[in-house]
């Protein structure tokens, strides 16, 4: 590194009049965490606020299959869910519970880490998530155990999320609040929208397909 | 404003000085049908969708203030929030470098992917690495730049450059594309056809083998928070993740002024620029890191070129609020026309016509604050709030000052309007203007606008019309009542 850089956009910045101003108070008057978000008719909703539903609707906008469950219903939504990706090899991060990982044909523990050439050969991922923000169909994984590491999302082609009540959030703030900018976040919502606005091509060239399973009780 | 103004953005490296001035590349730009069908449909179809995605949120205006108050701020204390950063970037086993301008930001980056054992790099789409022309320099050193975003990917592969902030092929179509594709890509299908799914499987598998294979992963920044030393990458292909995951090495280049304050101000921001931006909800792909993960080895280049010049002009400093969405050059009269190319900088349209001439000092872009006709639709649809509309009248100001100090003689334009300045102020020499003028009327068909005007006061007819004077002027009929 060369100090003189840092030194010398350090001094122009001072001579720019940056240090000099005063405070600048941020209006935080738009809808924090913790606020109830406006009514929004998510398909099939219930009530207003109906955060799963509209989850949910969110996730199948995007393309992604969801199902509904209890949580003891988890083994059997999960093989339903791979049967219905004819995925057979299925990555499963250290910390996920041992019966849902065991509702794959052919779990494949990532321990001993798993290579790349072996990731890629895996049909699909099961994780849970940190937090899912129903209000736009975003889910968050920060990488901690029942997750794996952020390459374990990235290469098999289906990704398989289990999402319990507790973990939905309303909106974006919600979701900020909620998780540590300290560990690595990854935050996923749906395909890309940038193909089509180009008159070109359909989705992202490295996206992989989602599935999710929302668990309630 | 205190001591001396701060270098601008050095000539000789980078893309923010065109071959062209506007008005020159604009005319070339507007013969072209296909660019222009292309830009119509793209900017159409775009704006449309972000009127839905931002109606949505009942609070916008309010986010919309809070965004631009945070970048304020930000500027406000530029230094010391970026010693935070280091500091805590640092703490979490990142090494932050401070790049003066375009060069050193390239020397940097070649140094370290040379030390890596690179020959070749993958990179995630950044405004900032094709501000400084990095895939350029990289190759210099024998360092191939592979772009993996799709539509970089095909400005790559076509020798192109881009052409809007966003989606840098904009000017392109699909068949175009898969012509691109057969021509540039070594072991592509030759069946390929236009079909966007078969063209981005084409893209997919041949970016896929570098993904897996590359040592060193080059990126940029949509905020980096100085609180906690977190990077934040937004993007809609998922490419993004792979470059920042996979390479056992990742450098991210970003200007000085994407850092915010705090990671609570995230709350702000990823609402703003997906809504703005693509027109959706939320984006794709978001990526956030604190320093080096999983044992990967980062680097912070920290990038000036021109942006502490910027911010010693308070009437210019909004400028670097912007957060590179790109929603201005959507709605923008004169980008839906000419497209990016022809403001000859990697930040086109309205954001560019205010951002490019202060980076590089008005002297050398005095053509870009002109490329507008203010009508405020920009300024409208801002995230953070930037009124580039006024911001363009000031730097036009700055760009007349500029050429009266470097001429011996004023232009005929400057004479014209002190001139007309001096006949403004007197009662007398006004009315007998005004009657004078009416001999203009001579120089047109009774009922038509005048198309020529003689000598060099032609220059004001090259473009526009000059309505035929009245046969009597507003004051002469006053006078008469």
């Amino acid at each position: 590194m060369s100090p003189t850089a840092r030194v010398e956009i350090l001094r122009r910045l001072r001579d720019a009049g940056a240090a000099r101003s005063a405070m600048v108070a941020v209006p935080r008057e738009y809808r924090g965490p913790g606020v109830p978000p406006p009514h929004e008719p998510a398909r099939g909703a219930r009530e207003p606020g109906d955060l799963p539903r509209l989850l949910a609707g969110r996730l199948t906008d995007y393309g992604a299959m969801v199902r509904h469950g209890r949580v003891t219903d988890a083994p059997a939504l999960i093989a339903r869910a791979l049967r219905a990706s004819a995925a057979r090899h299925v990555v499963v991060p250290d910390g996920l519970p041992a019966e849902w990982a065991a509702a794959a044909p052919d779990p494949l523990p990532d321990r001993p880490r798993l290579d790349i050439a072996e990731l890629a050969a895996a049909d699909a991922v099961i994780t849970t998530v940190t937090v899912a923000i129903a209000q736009t169909g975003t889910l968050v994984l920060d990488h901690r155990p029942g997750q794996g590491r952020r390459e374990l999302t990235l290469v098999p082609d289906v990704h398989l999320a289990l999402v319990t009540r507790e973990r939905i959030v309303a909106a974006v703030p919600d979701a900020v609040a909620a998780v540590d900018p300290l560990v690595p976040l990854t935050w996923i919502s749906g395909s890309s929208a940038t193909s089509d606005i180009e008159t070109g091509p359909g989705s992202g060239c490295a996206r992989s397909a989602a599935a999710g399973c929302h668990l309630a009780g | 404003m205190t001591g001396s103004v701060p270098p601008y953005a050095p000539r000789g490296a980078g893309y923010l000085r065109g071959e062209a001035p506007f008005p020159a590349a604009a005319q070339r730009a507007l013969t072209d049908g296909q660019l222009r069908r292309n830009l119509r449909y793209a900017t159409r179809t775009i704006r449309e969708k972000r009127e839905h995605a931002v109606a949505e949120l009942p609070d916008w205006p309010q986010l919309r203030a809070a965004g631009a108050a945070i970048k304020d701020e930000v500027l406000a204390h530029l230094d010391d929030y970026l010693l935070e950063l280091e500091r805590q970037v640092t703490a979490h086993g990142g090494v932050v470098h401070w790049a003066r301008d375009a060069h050193e930001a390239n020397q940097i980056v070649t140094r370290l992917a040379a030390e890596a054992g690179a020959t070749e790099v993958v990179k995630v789409k950044s405004m900032a690495t094709q501000e400084i022309r990095l895939n350029e320099a990289l190759a210099a050193a024998g360092i191939s730049a592979v772009e993996t975003d799709l539509a970089e990917l095909i400005v790559q592969l076509d020798h192109d450059s881009p052409s809007h902030i966003l989606v840098p092929a904009i000017h392109r179509n699909r068949t175009e594309i898969r012509d691109i594709f057969l021509r540039e890509m070594p072991d592509v299908d030759p069946a390929l056809t236009d079909d966007p799914v078969a063209l981005a499987e084409a893209a997919r598998s041949h970016l896929r083998r570098k993904f897996l294979t590359a040592r060193v992963a080059v990126s940029g920044a949509n905020f980096a928070v100085a609180e906690t030393g977190t990077l934040v990458v937004v993007e809609s292909e998922g490419n993004g993740r792979m470059c920042l995951t996979m390479p056992p090495v990742l450098i991210t280049v970003m200007g000085i002024e994407k850092v915010v304050p705090t990671w609570r101000d995230m709350e702000v921001f990823l609402q703003l620029l997906p809504r703005s931006s693509t027109a959706e909800r939320m984006n794709p792909y978001t990526s956030t890191w604190a320093g080096s993960v999983d044992g990967q080895a980062f680097h912070l280049v920290l990038l000036d070129n021109g942006r502490s010049a910027t911010l010693a002009d308070p009437h210019g400093r909004a400028a670097l609020r912007c957060i590179r969405c790109s929603a201005c050059l959507n709605v923008c009269p004169v980008y839906e026309r000419t497209g990016g190319h022809a403001y000859g900088s990697v930040y086109p349209g309205p954001i560019g016509a205010v951002l490019t001439p202060q980076l590089t000092g008005v002297a050398d872009q005095p053509t870009l604050p002109f490329a507008s006709t203010l009508c405020g639709a920009c300024y409208d649809v801002c995230p953070v709030a930037i009124d580039i509309p006024a911001m363009l009248v000031y730097l036009r100001s700055r760009v007349t000052a500029d050429e009266a100090d470097r001429r011996w003689l004023p232009t005929a334009e400057a004479a014209a309007m002190s001139g007309l300045a001096w006949t403004m102020r007197g009662r007398r020499r006004w009315t007998w203007a005004l009657r004078a003028a009416r001999l203009g009327g001579l120089l047109a068909r009774p009922g038509k606008p005048i198309t020529r005007l003689p000598g060099p006061l032609s220059a004001w007819t090259a473009f526009r019309d000059l309505p035929r004077p009245p046969r009597r002027s507003f004051r002469d009929w006053w006078g008469r009542r």
